[in-house]
């Protein structure tokens, strides 16, 4: 069953058609992964399902459990389950880790912040009382989001490009970690360009220029993705009437 | 007869008297010492004026005093003048560290006016922390003026915050002079609310050789609360380094105004300032929301960890 229905979902951001008739179901329990090269509109995607400010005004609708959300506001979508892990997490200045992944968490309590933190790789210890700050490292800031989406327990978390910057061992613990998220009852949705985590998904999406190109068997998208789009030299120029040209030639 | 206010005075800003009792303190409530104690190197000299005290405070040199010194200036009463005159004098080589909680539970109309002249000695080390505990209604007029004199490799930290209780209107004005390897971090932290006015001006000459002065004030207005800061840092020796950090958070119909001023003097000096004035960082708030918290209370973690 889908968890998720995208329905014709277009999006424009000032004359540019950044999202063009989008129709994806995100099945129930899958961790599925969404792929393209850069531009393809695979964060704005995440964006308009997180319903954030500046993605809200698409046409089509999007569909949770059954039920449209186009017109609840962020903390409503997250509060019915759905969440979003940012591709460049915010820094916020003086706020402490601990308090951060607790604001987050469904269950209160410290024992909750230290099991998330162990669950990244992160040592409570050290981590705990740091500030979720430019101190931290580009890694440490997407572990410790990661981290915040652990406690929170969501039945759906979209990780926008949950590798990048993260080291290779670290990059392990975030596997793991989404493996868990599984194994809890939580549909993952992985944003990415790296074939890396898309091994991980059990299944895959292709975006190109805003629109689907191909969906099906992990494998299969993966070895288009590796023999089509990386050598690719389009550049994604999102207008829609070039798009549909270009993007259909060189895909 | 003395210990009943002392008590209150304690109890206003959650420290309890067999906390205070064996480490060196004075506790002021209007215009009289209430309690003092000192310890060996430490000299306090209180002297009480009509509307205030006098006091002189000097660490002697070398020593290094390993509690913090407690200084507690109340007011008890609803309506007011206090007038507090610090000498302070930390000669060379000497450490110590000033708590200092100013605290006024029933303010209704007070003014609290403090006057410090300070003097840190070669590679002494001074650190000031001011914790302010307002009522929830009712006026404070808060003016702190401190002049600060940085010897040789002193050290030098003072923090100021009010967070608690209403602001009513603060007005600090505090200036360092900093001599050759000397280092001074002034930074305050306030919430204002309601119709409070805030007015700060930190301000820091980089006199001698490799001095270093970090300005920082970080500060969230809300209601119709103003906060005007000013920040100025000169830099004129060689090797001399500054920041000035200002961060203001506003919201409803609250306004600030940030005048940072950097002069650099000397091709070798160098000097950096940031400031963000405006509502609550978007991607921050939307990234608690995501975590299905509500505006409001996205909006009051930000605060808190910006005033932490
Ligand atoms: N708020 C915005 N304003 C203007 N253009 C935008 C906005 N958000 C996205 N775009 C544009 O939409 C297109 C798709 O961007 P998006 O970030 O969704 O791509 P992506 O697939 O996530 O790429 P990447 O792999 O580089 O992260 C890009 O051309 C981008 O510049
Ligand atoms: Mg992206």
């Amino acid at each position: 069953m889908a968890i998720l229905e995208v329905r014709d979902l277009t999006l424009r951001i000032d004359s540019a058609h950044i999202l063009n008739g989008l129709n994806i179901e995100f099945w129930e329990d899958y961790v599925h992964a969404v792929v393209g090269p850069n531009g393809a509109g695979k964060s704005t995607l995440a964006n308009a399902i997180m319903g954030l400010p500046g993605y809200r005004q698409h046409g089509g609708d999007i569909f949770f459990e059954g039920r449209s959300i186009k017109h609840l506001n962020v903390d409503e979508r997250a509060r019915l389950g759905i969440t979003l892990g940012w591709q460049e997490p915010a820094r916020f200045e003086g706020l402490k880790v601990s308090d951060f992944i607790l604001a987050s968490a469904r269950e209160k309590n410290k024992d909750e912040v230290d099991r998330a933190l162990e669950l990244v790789g992160l040592e409570p210890v050290r981590y705990r009382k740091r500030a979720v700050d430019k101190t931290l490292s580009g890694g440490e800031r997407k572990r410790i989001e990661l981290a915040s989406i652990l406690a929170m327990k969501p039945r759906l978390v979209m990780l926008d490009e949950p590798d990048s910057g993260v080291d290779i061992e670290a990059i392990e613990r975030i596997f793991e970690a989404i493996s868990l998220l599984k194994r809890e009852g939580t549909t993952v949705l992985l944003i990415t360009h790296s074939p890396r985590v898309l091994e991980r998904a059990d299944h895959a999406f292709l975006m190109c220029s805003g629109m689907l190109l191909d969906k099906g068997e992990t494998r299969k998208i993966l070895e288009y993705f590796r023999g089509k789009c990386l050598p690719c030299p389009h550049q994604n120029v999102p207008d829609l009437n070039s798009e549909k040209k270009s993007g259909g030639k060189n895909a | 007869m003395l210990e009943e206010p002392l008590e209150e005075i304690l109890e206003s800003i959650n420290l309890h008297k067999s906390l205070m009792r064996d480490g060196p303190h004075v506790v002021i409530n209007a215009n009289r010492v209430l309690s003092s104690k000192v310890v060996d190197g430490l000299e306090i000299e209180p002297e009480e004026l009509p509307d205030g005290v006098r006091a002189r405070l000097r660490v002697r040199q070398g020593v290094k005093i390993k509690q913090p010194v407690h200084l507690c200036f109340g007011m008890l009463p609803e309506r007011g003048i206090q007038k507090i005159l610090l000498e302070v004098e930390i000669e060379d080589e000497a450490e110590v560290s000033f708590m200092a909680h100013c605290t006024f539970p029933k303010a209704v109309d007070i003014q609290h006016l403090m006057e410090a002249e300070i003097r840190v000695g070669r590679r002494a080390s001074y650190s000031y922390i001011e914790r302010h505990w307002h009522s929830d209604e009712g006026m404070v007029r808060v003016v702190p003026v401190a002049r600060i004199k940085l010897a040789e490799g002193a050290r030098f930290s003072t923090e100021f915050e009010l967070l608690k209780g209403r602001v009513g209107l603060i007005d600090i004005d505090y200036h360092t002079d900093c001599q050759a390897g000397s280092s001074a971090e002034m930074k305050a932290r306030i919430f204002g609310r309601q119709d409070d006015r805030i007015k700060i001006k930190e301000s820091a000459s980089l006199d001698g050789e490799a001095s270093r002065a970090v300005l920082t004030t970080h500060i969230a207005v809300r209601d119709e609360a103003r906060a005007e800061i000013y920040n100025e840092l000169i830099a004129s020796a060689p090797h001399s380094r500054g920041h000035v950090d200002c961060k203001e958070i506003i919201q409803g119909n609250g306004v600030a105004r940030a005048v940072p001023v950097v002069e650099v003097r000397h091709p070798k000096a160098h000097v950096t300032h940031e400031a963000a004035i405006g509502s609550v960082d978007s991607k921050q708030l939307q990234t608690l929301m995501a975590r299905g918290l509500s505006e409001d209370e996205a909006v009051n973690l930000i605060i808190e960890g910006l005033l932490s």
